[in-house]
């Protein structure tokens, strides 16, 4: 099976069914840049920044899981871990907006499709994920680093099944569900995998060395130093 | 930024306002997608208004058929239809294909291709910074302006600091040979990434400090003029009368 880069082509999911994950595409995003601006302080506009830029980056390495099977990572766990759920699922979603204009990277009326699945259903289970595991787990790099792993993994299936959910409302040819699940839920294992080292890697070390940086941690910290002021 | 499609070219395309081109690309594209996969006339009649656009776009054919590579996947989804579809089947060749995964093949590769040539075309003869001006302009909220702003800088950001780190590497007696970088690569990661955030945090802090509020001011302020909205009107205008002409006939 054939089913690879999580970017839907126009003409994969029909007309209406693109239609109406727009709407619904739209109208969660609106909410997430009321959200998000209140997050978005002087710290976080370059990292949201570089995070989207380093998701662009890694969304390109694609990997041969299987001869004719190829998928790609997602990054959004590695985003709502650095910027949190609300501008997470902005920059996820503006590296797709931007693949989609400036590389012709998935189709335009399918980025309702793509969004849904990466930018939104993704950084969703990865956030609740992070935010769950980091109540058990120990509060430092090496569990922030587990959490990461285990919350790559499970929101790249997540997204892998959202695509199974469109293609079952409006996909423009019959074929067997089971086997289209059961297909992507497996090759989207391995990218998970191979996601959540990268994601684990990149978080442990920025929570070693600028804690400060770390969203997910925020809940955490004890009011330290005084915060600097920017004058803007 | 020399890592995007962009071709420079002196063409009537090229100098439209971005706004104009992104609308034109998206109206097109809907109208292609929406069209039912039977009229196999309208289909032509869309590739053959992309081809008028390239050749006025001065974009040459082997440059697009070399990047329109990137629907391959998809491509090949559609080869496999036919044999796991559904339904009807017919014989063919010795084949027993499936008829409505014929249609949904064809459907595939037809819009598919269609939508990522336009897409091509727009982002051959837009700079990136004027199609995030060009979305700036559309009343896309700031937040993604800004974030697609500062990803697209960052990128090269990116890009510098893992050669950097690469040389570095290589100038301490490290000999990477084929596969085995990554191993080097995937244990540097985090470091290149906070090195990336730290130049990052420090390019936008000179940004800040010399007045940036959000938003790059753009050389020339006022909208496109309505010359230059009927001109690209008439890709998606002509396409939705290609459409409704053989959906009615």
């Amino acid at each position: 099976m054939n089913v690879q880069a999580m970017h839907i082509a126009n003409g994969i999911v029909n007309g209406p069914v693109s239609a109406i994950f727009a709407v619904f595409a739209v109208a969660a995003l609106a909410y997430c840049v009321r959200r998000g601006r209140a997050d978005l302080d002087e710290r976080l506009v370059p990292m949201a920044g570089l995070v989207a830029a380093f998701i662009f980056a890694v969304q390109m390495l694609n990997f041969q899981v299987l001869p004719g099977v190829s998928g790609h990572l997602l990054g959004g766990t590695l985003a709502v871990i650095l910027v949190g759920p609300w501008v997470g699922a902005l920059c996820v979603s503006t590296v797709l907006i931007v693949q989609c204009l400036l590389f012709a990277d998935g189709g335009l009326t399918a980025l309702g499709l793509n969004i849904t699945n990466m930018a939104l259903l993704g950084t969703a289970a990865g956030y609740l994920l992070v935010a769950g595991l980091l109540r058990v787990l120990p509060k430092n790099p090496g569990g922030l680093g587990a959490s990461a792993l285990i919350a790559s993994i499970v929101s790249v299936v997540v997204a892998s099944q959202g695509f199974v959910l469109e293609y079952a409302l409006g996909g423009t040819t019959q074929l067997s569900l089971p086997a289209i699940s059961g297909t992507m839920a497996g090759v989207h294992i391995l990218i998970g995998i191979g996601e959540g080292l990268i994601a684990a890697t990149t978080v442990a070390t920025v929570a070693r060395v600028r804690p400060d940086l770390v969203y997910a941690l925020r809940r955490f910290r004890k009011p330290a130093v005084l915060p600097v002021e920017v004058a803007a | 930024m020399n890592n995007t499609l962009h071709l420079d070219r002196p063409s009537p395309v090229h100098r439209l306002a971005p706004e104009v081109k992104i609308a034109a690309t998206v109206l097109f594209t809907i109208v292609v997608v929406a069209t039912p996969r039977t009229e196999f006339v309208a289909f032509a009649g869309y590739a053959l208004l992309l081809a008028v656009a390239a050749v006025l776009a001065r974009v040459p054919a082997p440059w697009l058929l070399r990047r329109a590579t990137i629907e391959l996947p998809f491509v090949l989804l559609a080869v496999w239809l036919p044999f796991a579809g559904h339904g009807e089947r017919i014989d063919w060749l010795g084949l027993s294909l499936s008829v409505d995964g014929l249609y949904g093949a064809w459907n595939i590769f037809a819009k598919g291709t269609l939508g990522v040539l336009a897409s091509l075309l727009l982002a051959a003869s837009t700079t990136s910074r004027d199609l995030i001006l060009g979305l700036d302009r559309l009343h896309c909220p700031s937040v993604f302006t800004q974030i697609a702003t500062f990803m697209l800088r960052y990128l090269d950001v990116l890009a510098d600091d893992a050669r950097r780190m690469r040389i570095a590497r290589l100038s301490r007696g490290y000999d990477p040979r084929f596969l085995w970088q990554v191993k080097a690569f995937a244990v540097g990661i985090g470091s290149l990434f906070l090195r990336a955030y730290e130049r990052g945090e420090r390019v936008y802090l000179a940004m800040v400090s010399r007045g940036y509020t959000g938003r790059l001011p753009a050389p020339e302020q006022g909208r496109a003029p309505v010359a230059q909205w009927v001109a690209s009107a008439v890709l998606p205008v002509a396409s939705a009368g290609i459409a409704l002409v053989t959906v009615l006939s």
